[in-house]
């Protein structure tokens, strides 16, 4: 489904991503772990390109991402991303932000549009708030709308990153909530996060990235109790 | 106690005479600020493109119109072009008015869109819309939002710099106050009807804008 090859990311002088190769199959879902700074985030951003790397290629359905050619908003569409910092858009209702996507890039009619992100509100729990604006709405609701938003678009795979960190600790749960179904319904995943029950429940796969390279990967119950690297050892010894 | 060499009891008489030109002025402004809004936008975002044969001119532009006054712009046009074409006053000030107001606004509408979270775009870019949907769905109307405060502030200072016009012999405020002084010697009667006038029109601007604002944010809000 994924497929990335010797990546390599630099900002300015900085060697952020050390060449980092990569295989997600369909259906698949990877937690990407690791300090701050260990690049993990800009590897998810380059997947879309919202970083240009300057080396190493990314297929996604065997299709090379090139960000000069004309593929890259239809590669976009097929891959839903999910901020942090949520990044809804104030000036639209829940509902807005759910159907800006189908009804903007995909020109669909509205009606679709709206019968679509009224079914994606329903699905995350938020069908009474469509016409509420984010700014009315806490930290989980407005995560979950963000997941809605990118749903809408019907896409492939789903990058998250760090979901929940800006969420006060007792709205985690209702966004893992969903993060969970949609790996449950077969969703093709990529997750950078800390939250080491959600990937020991969901996750096929832990990745540990440290310094912009891939440093030990495997099935999560090994990863988070038998880390054989000693930098994953040093860091799991610190978060836990 | 000394008498006052003015007589202020004349001045409701004499502000019916000023209400024409009052609608001028308003005039000059308004068609100058709405054209200055184009140029703004159409500057605004060819400063912001990363293309030089797009933000080199505006950069121009700017540095030429921010630097030089609306007085010696307003003369280039009204007598600098009078050997090739006569220009009208009223069209020369609305002109000078648009070119002038429309370097600040050009920058008004930068700052405001360079104000908005990166983020914002960057959710755009994710659902794959292209940079100009971003910019006109995402982008713009939010910046507009946050421009209101300071285009309202530049509106105020364009009316104000309406009074301008009256050097190249519009029939604006200040001039008819100048005209009438000139034949009834109440030189300072006359200009502080004008000034009545002016504080008149930019307090109902302030108050305006502010609802405009208060609106606007308070939509964000709604449940």
């Amino acid at each position: 489904m994924i497929k990335i090859a010797s990546l390599h990311k630099w900002f300015g002088k900085l060697h952020v991503l050390k060449g980092i190769d990569l295989t997600v199959d369909e259906q698949e879902v990877v937690v990407l772990i690791g300090a701050s700074g260990s690049g993990k985030s800009t590897l998810l951003r380059c997947i879309n390109f919202l970083e240009a790397p300057q080396q190493g290629r990314i297929f996604i359905d065997g299709e090379v991402v090139d960000p000069r050619g004309k593929n890259l908003h239809s590669i976009r569409q097929e891959v839903g991303m999910v901020f942090q910092h949520f990044n809804l858009f104030p000036h639209m209702t829940v509902l807005g932000n759910v159907i800006e996507g189908p009804a903007q890039v995909k020109r669909l009619a509205r009606a679709e549009a709206v019968k679509i992100g009224m079914e994606l509100l329903e699905k995350v729990g938020l069908s009474d708030k469509a016409e509420t604006y984010p700014a009315m709405l806490s930290g989980g609701q407005k995560q979950r709308v963000a997941i809605a938003r990118a749903l809408a678009m019907r896409p492939k795979i789903m990058l998250f990153d760090e979901p929940t960190s800006a969420l006060d600790p007792e709205l985690v749960g209702e966004v893992l909530q969903v993060m969970q179904e949609l790996a449950n319904e077969g969703m093709t995943m990529i997750v950078v996060s800390h939250e080491m029950g959600f990937a020991r429940e969901v996750a096929d796969r832990v990745i540990f990235m440290d310094e912009g390279v891939i440093v030990e990967e495997g099935d999560p119950d090994l990863i988070y109790s038998k880390p054989q690297n000693e930098r994953t050892q040093e860091f799991l010894s610190r978060i836990l | 106690m000394f008498d006052l060499p003015w007589d202020f009891t004349i001045i409701p008489s004499y502000m019916p005479l000023f209400v024409p030109v009052a609608f001028v002025t308003l005039q000059i402004t308004t068609l100058g600020i709405l054209m200055g809004l184009l140029l703004g936008l159409l500057f605004g975002l060819m400063r912001i493109s990363p293309l030089w044969v797009l933000n080199g001119p505006a950069r121009l532009y700017i540095w030429a119109i921010r630097g030089t006054p609306l007085l010696l712009q307003l003369f280039i046009i009204y007598y600098g072009f009078s050997s090739i074409a006569r220009v009208p006053g009223f069209l020369a000030a609305v002109l000078g008015l648009a070119i002038h107001n429309g370097a600040y606004l050009a920058e008004i509408i930068r700052g405001s869109i360079q104000s908005i979270d990166r983020g914002q775009r960057e959710a755009a870019y994710s659902l794959g819309m292209t940079r100009w949907q971003a910019m006109r769905r995402i982008v713009l109307p939010q910046a507009f939002k946050r421009a209101v405060p300071p285009l309202g502030n530049q509106f105020i200072i364009a009316l104000k710099d309406s009074s301008l016009a009256s050097t190249i012999a519009v029939h604006e405020l200040l001039h008819r106050a100048r005209v009438l002084w000139s034949s009834n010697f109440r030189t300072m009667e006359m200009l502080i009807i004008a000034g009545i006038f002016y504080l008149f029109m930019t307090t109902i601007f302030t108050l305006v804008v502010g609802r405009i604002e208060h609106r606007l944010k308070a939509s964000e809000y709604r449940s």
